[in-house]
């Protein structure tokens, strides 16, 4: 059509002068075709796309106004959107042309003309638009229509006060019943945007208006089938039936190409299957997820992502689907890390007794990537497995024993961390690869989880180790330089091997509770320091029952996501929240938290785990950063995909909105230093989930931990920018 | 909802901004600039900082962002960014640089169009065109054709305009498959799938009626198929279909059947994925040996697996060499075999290959001494190919029925293609 156009050469810095002189000229001694005009008005937009200030200009470009060329009048409007903040006082010449164009007979320009003054953020505009609008959302043309519809939504945000004051809510919400689609969806896009910015319920669907809506699903746009979709999520079914009749209608549109219809869609499924009772009928809709859910794999990255990430979820909440396609999710060499990452976490949940061993090859060449951190979570996993499925676990240590072969330094200091975890999880079982571990101890440096899991090993195992006191007695070397996470495994280590070789290890304890007491700065390690003095001078005997005490077992039930939260989360299907595993209102400073609405046709297993919205009038607590700490061994909960997995824990315990500032209580609670105790029973544990291997995952800043999403939030306090 | 759109050169310079909401401000561009131009390891498609939200795509030499600053649906905001880049290339011919910089105004305009207050509006190409054009001078006669325009962008055929004439009423059907393999380095198939596509040009006169019927057994789970229960031969199981709006779900969902009223021109029909009895047109057999440390001998043998009168073409086989590798010494009867240090592979190009027969190619890498202690991490060998008239997964048109009122005849093309690119993996 266009590939002549050669607009290029207007991005280059131009001269304010020089503009407004050829537009004088162009004004002034006439100008063929307005050619002259759009020239000049394309320079005068490349520059500012360029960021050069064209503010200057705005009386000259006003006097092309009444240009009546359909080209112009859209170049000046969009200049006109971009600087009407800074040329308030000069806004009336504009005003006046957008209001004539409104009145205009043809209808896309009057639908450009409210639209554009819509876009305009000053008072004077907004007032002068209420009549337009008015008469714009009942008149006859649709697509003037549906462009008012969306204005409403505009006005609303501008000044909420004036657009219900004028009425135009509720107009908006008479077009809910509009004879034409596209105006319908619309209104419900804006409607569903001022409810989440008002106070009041404005999308009131019963059982039959919710079925109505069904059919116009088949005539909307892709698009609008997307906000109708959305409005569906107002729907609270009263009955079973009325919510098996809606998902049942509804599960077509998983049979659409766009990937935002069929998440959208299974949003809406999901929701509805808490208000059926139908066994039956439930799982045939979750068959139907499946394979659109497969599909979604071959759709471009960006989208791909975002399915994985939704799977991850879904998957927790309903594990039938999907649950013999794992091979779907074995990564391909040439997926983008984001994709792979997320195929990674699939894979793991997906392992059973079946398919565990396609697993752990998939896993076994994930080990070997070139990506550090792909790597690293692969070894994870395959940790993990070893400890979800039993008979795996073989398997699992002997992979492991030949990916440390390959002397990569973080494949050993991960093998290091799970292999301490399958001891936990199998005592007695696998200590002949204590020394093939050993071997590798040179490996493990500043990485302080892994260096705290082979100091672990060390202690717990130094009767069979020959050499442990020397081994102890070099990582000892540097105490005072180690970071406290070592620190306190060292002095529970040692502690343990006096215990266990009291002969060779009696200079090395003296000489490291004398630095944990004397010479850190750590409160902790030293009270710590000062426990297990007194512990072994006044009763040796009892520090033997006390520090070598039988550990409870770990195991993987923390991998999962408690239910109520997850049915939680999953009303956020496809949006962020559901690619961070995190309501947002927990990073979103204007988003507000959502729950599952009870009704009588709620299941019994959805009603008793739901997370109901809080009491405002009751006084809220925080909680105090040692409740979030689980007072029962957490096990491993890595695979759960977010660290903040704990903090929505938290959320159902005292279900007050989260704020920022209590994201970052948590980010403190996980670096807790009695987080460290080692074989003490509770919070031994809490060293494998104090790193979460999927943190950086999304590269989400608030995700990554406590700290940086306190200094994003710093940062965007400080600047301007948003 | 998105709050702004911008497209990026690759130095981080801004070539289309457009705010849609005072929520933010123009200077997130630097943001962005940082956090994803300048950063050599992107690693995720969206950044959240803070409440701000990026979604980038990258196409060619630019970015395609969008920014938000609410929990939106983010699958909605990708697909709409693909759209855009589709919409573009549609109308420029391709998305990059200088596409972006040479139809500016046009790209403001389309946007201004297709997004309003950040929410996508109807962004079916062929409609678009018939108001957004570069040679927009538009005339008063105009104004009845802008209503027209107006009542169809919203109308519930909102795909395709009244009054569209052809004097020849030809309908073209392209049914093109990508294979996707991943072979284990015993020679078992961990994966085989056909993501399918039906693509159609469809020039034809007012509003017709169109039926299309496939030799599948679309299973698609609903029907869920007793364990071990066959179907009739020549027909081919589909775990998967999504279609165009325009095809009437409700419809399929009843009887099967696909029905529509097709957009004018070219339009992804619908979209399949096949898993059984999937038919690899191309056997790869690698043997692989390291020789020591200092050769790694390669003997890689491709079959070609399907009728002799067809064949494969434009075949890329690549096979990766050690990093150590100094050089390659190829022999292959066919096509021709090089190795190419920067990518630290073999890429072996065969224009052809008739059905039925078999090539051979053999290596030999020499290595120099190394001393990461690393084993060599053997990537896949890929393969890219063609073969014209062949579907991987036996997928066959079985008829497609045009109905208009004005009962005229139609003539029907179908080609079928199969292609791997970039997902055909071997491993050894």
């Amino acid at each position: 059509m266009s590939q002549g156009a050669q607009d290029g050469k207007f991005f280059s810095r131009g001269k304010l002068q020089e503009i407004r002189e050829d537009l004088h000229k162009a004004l002034t001694k006439g100008d063929k075709k307005w050619d002259k005009r759009k020239t000049i008005l394309k320079r005068v937009l490349a520059n500012m796309t360029m960021g050069n200030d064209m503010a200057s200009l705005w009386g000259d470009i006003m006097e092309c106004l009444n240009t009546p060329v359909f080209e112009v009048k859209k170049m000046i409007y969009l200049y006109v959107m971009n600087y009407a903040r800074i040329k308030a006082d000069q806004i009336d010449p504009a005003i006046r042309s957008l209001l004539q164009d409104a009145n205009d007979r043809n209808p896309l320009l009057r639908a450009l003309a409210i639209r554009t003054l819509a876009y305009i953020p000053l008072p004077i505009a907004m007032e002068s638009l209420c009549d337009p609008l008015r008469h714009s959302l009942r008149e006859s043309d649709p697509y003037v229509r549906k462009t008012a519809a969306i204005c409403v939504a505009k006005m609303y945000m501008f000044d909420h006060r004036m657009c219900e004051r004028e009425g135009l809510v509720n107009s908006l919400r008479a077009q809910m019943m509009d004879e034409n689609v596209t105006v319908v969806a619309n209104a419900m896009a804006a409607l569903s945007e001022i409810q989440e910015r008002g106070d009041t319920q404005l999308i009131k669907l019963n059982a039959s208006t919710a079925l109505k809506l069904t059919v116009a699903l088949n005539e909307s746009s892709e698009w609008g089938q997307i906000y109708i979709l959305e409005a569906l999520m107002n729907f609270v079914p009263q009955r079973p039936d009325d919510a098996l009749a809606l998902g049942k209608k509804l599960s077509i549109r998983l049979q659409n190409t766009n990937s935002a219809i069929v998440l959208t869609t299974i949003k809406v499924l999901l929701y509805l299957m808490n208000y059926m009772n139908d066994r039956d009928e439930i799982e045939e809709l979750c068959h139907k997820m499946g394979p659109p859910l497969v599909t979604l794999l071959s759709s471009g990255p960006e989208v791909q992502y975002v399915a994985l990430r939704n799977i991850l979820l879904i998957i927790q909440r309903r594990p039938t689907i999907l649950r013999n396609d794992v091979r779907v999710f074995f990564t391909k060499y040439n997926d983008p890390i984001y994709v792979k990452l997320a195929k990674l976490e699939i894979m793991y949940r997906l392992a059973t007794e079946n398919n565990y061993k396609e697993v752990l090859v998939e896993l076994g060449q994930s080990a070997a990537e070139a990506d550090v951190d792909f790597a690293r979570k692969a070894v994870r996993s395959i940790g993990r497995l070893a400890i979800k499925v039993p008979n795996s676990s073989d398997r699992c240590i002997g992979l492991l024993l030949e990916l440390i072969k390959s002397d990569a330094s973080y494949v050993v200091q991960e093998a290091a961390v799970v292999i301490k975890d399958i001891f936990r999880r199998y005592p007695s079982e696998y200590e002949s690869v204590i020394p093939q571990l050993c071997a590798k101890l040179d490996l493990i440096t500043e990485d302080p989880e892994s260096k705290a899991a082979i100091i672990w090993i060390l202690g717990q195992y130094a009767d069979r180790i020959d050499n442990s006191h020397e081994l102890l007695d070099d990582l000892a070397y540097t105490f005072l330089e180690e970071t406290k996470e070592v620190q306190f495994a060292l002095l529970t280590a040692v502690v343990k091997l006096f215990i266990r070789k009291p002969q060779e290890a009696q200079g090395l304890v003296a000489k490291v509770l004398q630095v944990a007491t004397e010479e850190v700065d750590n409160p902790d390690l030293r009270d710590r320091g000062y426990m297990y003095w007194r512990l072994l001078s006044s009763h040796a005997s009892a520090a033997k029952d006390i520090v070598l005490v039988n550990m409870p077992p770990i195991s993987t039930d923390t991998d999962r996501m408690e239910r109520g939260a997850l049915d939680q989360l999953l009303l956020h299907t496809a949006s962020l929240g559901s690619i961070y595993h995190k309501n947002p209102e927990g990073f979103i400073r204007t988003a507000r938290p959502k729950y599952l609405a009870d009704s009588p046709a709620l299941n019994s297993t959805s009603r008793a785990v739901l997370v109901r919205a809080p009491d405002l009038n009751a006084p809220t607590q925080l909680p105090a950063p040692a409740s979030i700490l689980p007072t029962t061994p957490s096990g491993i909960r890595e695979l759960a995909g977010s660290p903040l997995l704990g903090d929505i824990g938290e959320d159902e315990g005292a279900p007050a909105p989260m704020s920022m500032g209590q994201l970052v209580d948590d980010g403190d609670g996980e670096d807790d230093p009695s987080a460290g105790i080692t074989g003490n029973g509770a919070a031994a544990e809490r060293t494998s989930s104090q790193y979460d291997p999927y943190a950086e995952l999304g590269a989400v800043l608030g995700a990554a931990d406590g700290d940086d999403t306190d200094s994003a939030r710093r940062r965007e306090e400080s600047e301007p920018l948003f | 909802m998105i709050s702004g759109f911008f497209i990026f050169n690759q130095k981080g310079e801004v070539l289309i901004s457009r705010l849609y909401r005072t929520d933010l401000k123009r200077s997130v561009a630097d943001v962005f600039r940082v956090q994803v131009v300048s950063n050599t390891d992107v690693r995720s498609p969206i950044i959240t900082l803070g409440s701000t939200s990026f979604f980038h795509v990258r196409v060619a030499n630019v970015y395609v962002l969008a920014v938000t600053k609410c929990n939106t649906n983010a699958a909605l905001v990708f697909e709409f960014i693909y759209r855009f880049i589709s919409i573009a290339k549609s109308y420029f011919g391709k998305l990059d640089e200088e596409a972006v910089k040479n139809n500016f105004v046009m790209i403001y305009e389309l946007i201004d169009e297709i997004l309003d207050f950040g929410y996508p509006q109807n962004s079916e190409i062929e409609t678009l065109k018939h108001y957004i054009t570069s040679e927009s001078v538009r005339s008063e006669t105009a104004l009845r054709d802008d209503s027209k325009i107006a009542a169809q962008t919203t109308g519930s055929t909102s795909w395709r305009r009244t009054g569209i004439r052809y004097k020849k009423n030809e309908a073209f059907v392209d049914v093109v498959e990508v294979v996707h393999l991943l072979m284990s380095a015993s020679g078992t198939v961990l994966r085989a799938d056909v993501t399918g596509q039906v693509l159609m040009r469809a020039y034809l006169t007012g509003m017709p009626e169109c039926k299309f019927g496939l030799n599948d057994k679309v299973v698609l789970q609903n029907a869920r198929r007793a364990e071990g229960e066959t179907y009739e031969a020549g027909t081919v199981e589909l775990e998967d279909a999504q279609f165009h709006q325009c095809v009437r779900l409700n419809m399929f969902d009843t009887d099967r059947s696909i029905t529509f009223i097709p957009p004018d021109g070219e339009f992804e029909l619908m979209r399949y994925r096949a898993e059984s009895s999937v038919h690899l047109p191309l056997r790869i057999q690698p043997i692989v040996t390291e020789v020591g440390k200092t050769h790694v001998d390669y003997t890689i043998a491709v079959k070609a697996n399907f009728n002799t009168k067809l064949s494969a073409t434009e075949v890329v086989i690549r096979i990766p060499t050690p990093l150590n590798t100094t050089q390659v010494d190829c022999k292959s009867p066919a096509g021709k075999a090089k190795y190419v240090p920067a990518e630290n592979l073999i890429r072996w190009q065969i224009p052809r290959i008739q059905g039925g027969s078999e090539v051979t190619l053999s290596a030999t890498a020499s290595l120099t001494q190394t001393t990461d202690r690393k084993p060599w991490q053997r990537p896949p060998i890929d393969v890219d190919f063609q073969v014209l008239m062949f579907t991987a997964s036996g997928l066959l048109v079985r008829y497609l029925k045009v109905y208009e009122k004005s009962g005229y005849n139609s003539v029907k093309w179908v080609r079928y293609l199969t292609k791997a690119n970039g997902s055909y993996q071997i491993r050894f």
